[in-house]
């Protein structure tokens, strides 16, 4: 996926706010914002965390320089294994129009060794937000690996995958009745924009996401049938 | 065979306070490091053996009676996680042995899955 691509992808879909999160890794998040710098499309950087517990979690931020602090925690963390392109594909780097910069080196596919109290932590410590990602999928989804939501800590939200209905999450996990939902397509190509979860903000970012989700002051989000 | 016998033939390391362990018969053997499986196939008052040392695996033993569980590879919960476990009557135990090591010798010391 090329930044340009993903800009007007997202844009022909209607998509006013899409966030950038790669798998332990934040290398390309520039390159999506640079591409989006004369469009209408917002882009927020972030990260999609493996945590100890091969949970996953979205990780969001307000700025670069945060995100940034981020992923050097997270580097501390994440073990030294070389990436093998032959088995788990190529990781570039890439500029705003999707042109080489370089191959990360380091198999970005692995847990970091961080729990997911820890990284609640340190992302919160950085002023982001960190919802668990898919709770409802059977790979690395919080549900399936640690059962329920571990209750130490103070989550603002779930994250549900395209593949279920938020009343459909609800039925068949009774332990999230406690938390607001939001939905996201989880895109690993250029078909897998989604765009159901409707978002009533005053500003696009993590203050107002928090409170969205809280449903506080006004701001709400809600999440829309799958066209 | 009692939990006493098990954490002297395993070498286990104790993590919880120790109780009288001799007189705790295990009825069984379970091992998953998907709490969602444990919460739905782990017998009551077996042994589990996982290598997940999240604080949630506290919670899962005492909502299913467990009567301990061996934590493999190496992994340590957390202080807070100990607390829990001696709060709720849940005894951790950990090795740094691999997962089929420790359930190849619970087997050979006679435990059977649930």
């Amino acid at each position: 996926m090329i930044p340009p691509l993903i800009v007007r992808e997202a844009l022909d879909l209607g998509i006013q706010l899409i966030a950038v999160t790669d798998h332990n890794a934040t290398a390309n998040i520039q390159a999506v914002m640079k591409a989006a710098q004369d469009t209408e499309l917002i882009v927020l950087p972030g990260m999609e965390l493996q945590t100890r517990e091969e949970v996953h979690l979205l990780c969001l931020f307000d700025t670069l320089d945060q995100t940034f602090a981020f992923q050097t925690i997270v580097d501390a963390h994440l073990p030294n294994i070389p990436n093998n392109p032959d088995f788990f594909g190529e990781q570039f780097v890439v500029d705003e129009t999707g042109d080489f910069i370089r191959s990360e080196e380091r198999l970005l596919l692995s847990s970091a060794d961080l729990s997911f109290e820890q990284a609640w932590a340190q992302v919160d410590q950085l002023g982001g937000i960190l919802i668990p990602a898919h709770v409802n999928r059977k790979s690395f989804g919080l549900l399936e690996i640690l059962g329920f939501v571990p209750v130490e800590v103070p989550v603002d939200a779930l994250e549900i995958s395209r593949h279920i209905t938020p009343q459909k999450a609800r039925e068949t996990f009774p332990q999230i009745a406690a938390y607001p939902l939001i939905q996201n397509g989880d895109v690993h190509g250029l078909d897998g924009f989604l765009g159901t979860s409707h978002y009533t903000l005053a500003a696009p970012t993590i203050a107002e996401i928090r409170k969205a989700v809280q449903n506080l002051e006004g701001r709400s989000v809600r999440i829309a049938p799958i066209p | 065979m009692n939990l006493a016998q098990i954490i002297q033939e395993l070498h286990l390391t104790v993590l919880t306070e120790p109780q009288d362990f001799a007189a705790v018969e295990p009825s069984s053997g379970y091992t998953s490091d998907l709490l969602s499986c444990v919460m739905s196939g782990a017998a009551k008052h077996s042994v589990w053996v996982t290598l997940q040392a999240h604080s949630n695996i506290v919670a899962v033993a005492a909502l299913l009676e467990l009567t301990a569980i061996i934590i493999t590879e190496g992994a340590m919960p957390d202080p807070a996680t100990i607390a829990k476990a001696n709060q709720e009557g849940i005894t951790l135990l950990a090795t740094t042995d691999p997962s089929f090591h420790v359930i190849g010798r619970l087997w050979d010391l006679g435990l059977r899955a649930g």
